[in-house]
């Protein structure tokens, strides 16, 4: 066996920041399409690596062998994913079967964990918006969700929508947060129970007479109808293992640490019921004979109680 | 509308409404981005109220607040990182109880009487810039103690990559391999021979190989479609390996070998005179075991070999005499 090691010091921390951590990167998306690919879906795939400019990696030639539904066809999106480290990826495809057809799909450890297939219709691109330009959303902004429709909870193509949508445009998790840095909003409607219509907003905070500024909407990006086509939920074993959560440092009970004691610890001793506790016959201030007749008598006794 | 209640995830900064359904779809494409925008503004203003009421610091770039943790889980992206298994030196360290010491990145050096690193180019107390060693008693007559010197520090330093892979495979066991470091093989696996393992068809074979094959076509691979990157073929043609019109005196060595080939071939088959000595002697046993076996069963008392002997045991003439 041979230790293969990066040379550069630059080699090992690019390895580096590739590896699994505890607390994860941002996940990066892969935009790439295949065979056959439509004006729309071409623009809805531009659009899609406008918003998440820092954090995307767009591949312009068309892959022929990329079938994400298929058992043999996910190898080569598999080995993209492994050489960009991206684990979200949105994968565009035109046929006459399956017109605008949007796979958008996340993967663990570089395999695939599940999928969704859309159909993208009505789509309205940036350039058919007029808004002022000062409004526009920053690139790396953290989103707002607004979900709405009881349909993402009852049906199970959506609910598995919603949560895919939320991955794709969440963006970093962050624990602090620039209120001023929050200006771009995902309003997701359900229409019927396979259709939904995903817009993407502008936020204008105006003020108001309290500390808590009032918000408008004012449409920015793309705004297209998604519809559900088919899907793939992951397995229970793959889907247990990607929740999983770094254990928290157990705490122990009644343990403290002292400077001067050092680790004392604390033993809770329930009370003595003096009063019921059962002599013993083994008195020692009894001549032995009497002792040993005592103790006798009291096993007869409970011998012939057990029978 | 302050009706309905919105599920709202402050850490995805998210809200939703599980009480809106469409009685029936607005007609216009307008109408219908009209009500979701104003279905939209209430939802976020639901999420301001919430977010802006949490407690604020102060910084350069505006007000900064603390969100919580989020509430709708995803999934990770890769898998949780396995703890790494204690190196034989860390065991034998927490057994012996032996703690880590913080060095100094420069030392005192008595030989320049100067500050050198600890470590790297021109280091301090280095084994090479000794340049006089002291002879010992145990020390042999003409062994150069430098170059034991330099033996030892590399018989060491071999020994500790020894050890650094023993280490490195014990955590890729445990799965938990450190992320710029790749283990190779070089070697065969244990079991299996030279056979086994699948060689890999360099580029010069593949060519020649492609090559060979293509003389079995009619034309001897004349007319085959080249690939893109195929070289024209080295020996074009099919061809015979003829002997060299003059080899030496008389008969040279190698049309001599393939006349005896040649011969030997013919008469063997064609040849009544030849004995087979050992198929001969074969065959004469076997009958010989057959005929014995014949005898056997016709009488089966009379076996040959194993007749009693006929001595008497009685004492009769042997008297000692006094």
């Amino acid at each position: 066996m041979q230790i293969r090691a990066p040379k550069t010091k630059r080699a090992k921390r690019e390895l580096d920041k590739r590896a699994p951590k505890l607390v994860e990167n941002v996940k990066k998306t892969l935009i790439l399409h295949g065979t056959k690919t439509s004006a729309v879906l071409n623009s809805v795939l531009t659009e899609l690596y406008h918003l998440k400019r820092d954090n995307a990696v767009k591949f312009s030639k068309k892959n022929e062998n990329i079938k994400p539904f298929e058992s043999g066809g996910e190898t080569s999106l598999e080995f993209f994913s492994h050489k960009t480290d991206c684990s979200l990826f949105a994968f565009g495809s035109h046929s006459k079967k399956r017109p605008n057809n949007l796979v958008l799909g996340r993967t663990y450890d570089h395999h695939i964990y599940d999928l969704v297939e859309v159909g993208v219709e009505n789509f309205k691109s940036i350039e058919s918006f007029e808004y002022d330009k000062k409004l526009a959303p920053k690139i790396g902004s953290k989103p707002l969700f607004a979900f709405i429709g009881e349909e993402f909870e009852s049906v199970d193509e959506l609910k598995h929508l919603k949560v895919v949508l939320l991955d794709f445009f969440r963006g970093e998790v962050v624990e602090n947060l620039n209120l001023t840095g929050v200006d771009r909003v995902f309003v997701c409607t359900a229409l019927s129970s396979k259709t939904i219509l995903l817009m993407h907003c502008a936020l204008r905070l105006k003020k108001s007479g309290t500390s808590i500024p009032r918000m408008e909407l004012v449409e920015v990006g793309p705004s297209m109808d998604l519809v559900v086509r088919r899907h793939r939920l992951p397995s229970e074993s793959l889907l247990k293992e990607a929740m999983k959560t770094p254990d928290h440092a157990k705490k122990i009970k009644n343990v403290t640490s002292d400077v001067i004691k050092g680790k004392t610890g604390r033993i809770y001793i329930p009370d003595q019921k003096v009063g019921d506790m059962p002599l013993s016959n083994n008195i020692k201030g009894l001549k032995r004979e009497r002792r040993e007749a005592k103790q006798n008598k009291e096993s007869k006794k409970r011998k012939t109680e057990s029978e | 509308m302050e009706g309905s209640s919105y599920q709202i995830d402050l850490g995805n900064l998210m809200a939703y409404d599980p009480n809106h359904h469409f009685q029936s779809i607005p007609s216009s494409r307008g109408e219908l981005a009209n009500h979701c925008l104003e279905k939209g503004t209430e939802m976020v203003q639901a999420i301001a109220n919430s977010l802006f009421s949490l407690p604020s610091t102060e910084s350069r770039d505006g007000p900064v607040v603390k969100l919580p943790l989020p509430t709708t889980k995803l999934p990770r992206e890769k898998h949780l990182p396995k703890p790494k298994p204690p190196t034989k030196w860390e065991e034998f360290a927490k057994m012996k109880g032996i703690k880590k010491r913080k060095k100094n990145k420069r030392v005192w050096d008595e030989q320049t009487s100067s500050w050198k690193r600890t470590h790297g180019y021109d280091r301090a107390n280095d084994d090479r810039d000794i340049p006089i060693l002291d002879a010992k008693s145990t020390d042999e007559v003409g062994v150069d103690p430098f170059a034991k010197r330099s033996a030892e520090k590399k018989e060491r330093v071999k020994k500790q990559e020894k050890n650094r892979l023993e280490n490195l495979k014990k955590a890729a066991k445990a799965g938990a391999l450190p992320s710029h470091i790749q283990l190779a093989a070089t070697a065969l696996p244990i079991t299996g021979t030279k056979k086994d393992v699948p060689k890999k068809a360099s580029k010069d074979e593949l060519e020649s190989v492609a090559g060979m094959a293509a003389t079995s076509t009619a034309s001897g691979g004349k007319f085959d479609k080249k690939l893109p990157g195929e070289k024209p073929p080295k020996h074009s043609g099919k061809h015979r390996k003829f002997l060299p019109v003059v080899e030496g005196k008389g008969i040279g060595s190698k049309e001599k070998q393939q006349t005896e080939k040649i011969l030997n071939q013919l008469l063997s088959k064609s040849s009544h005179e030849i004995l087979d000595v050992n198929k001969a002697v074969t065959m004469f046993n076997v009958k010989k075991e057959k005929q014995r076996k014949k005898d056997k069963d016709a009488n089966p008392g009379k076996s040959g070999k194993l007749k009693p002997n006929k001595k008497s045991f009685k004492k009769t003439s042997t008297k000692k005499k006094p």
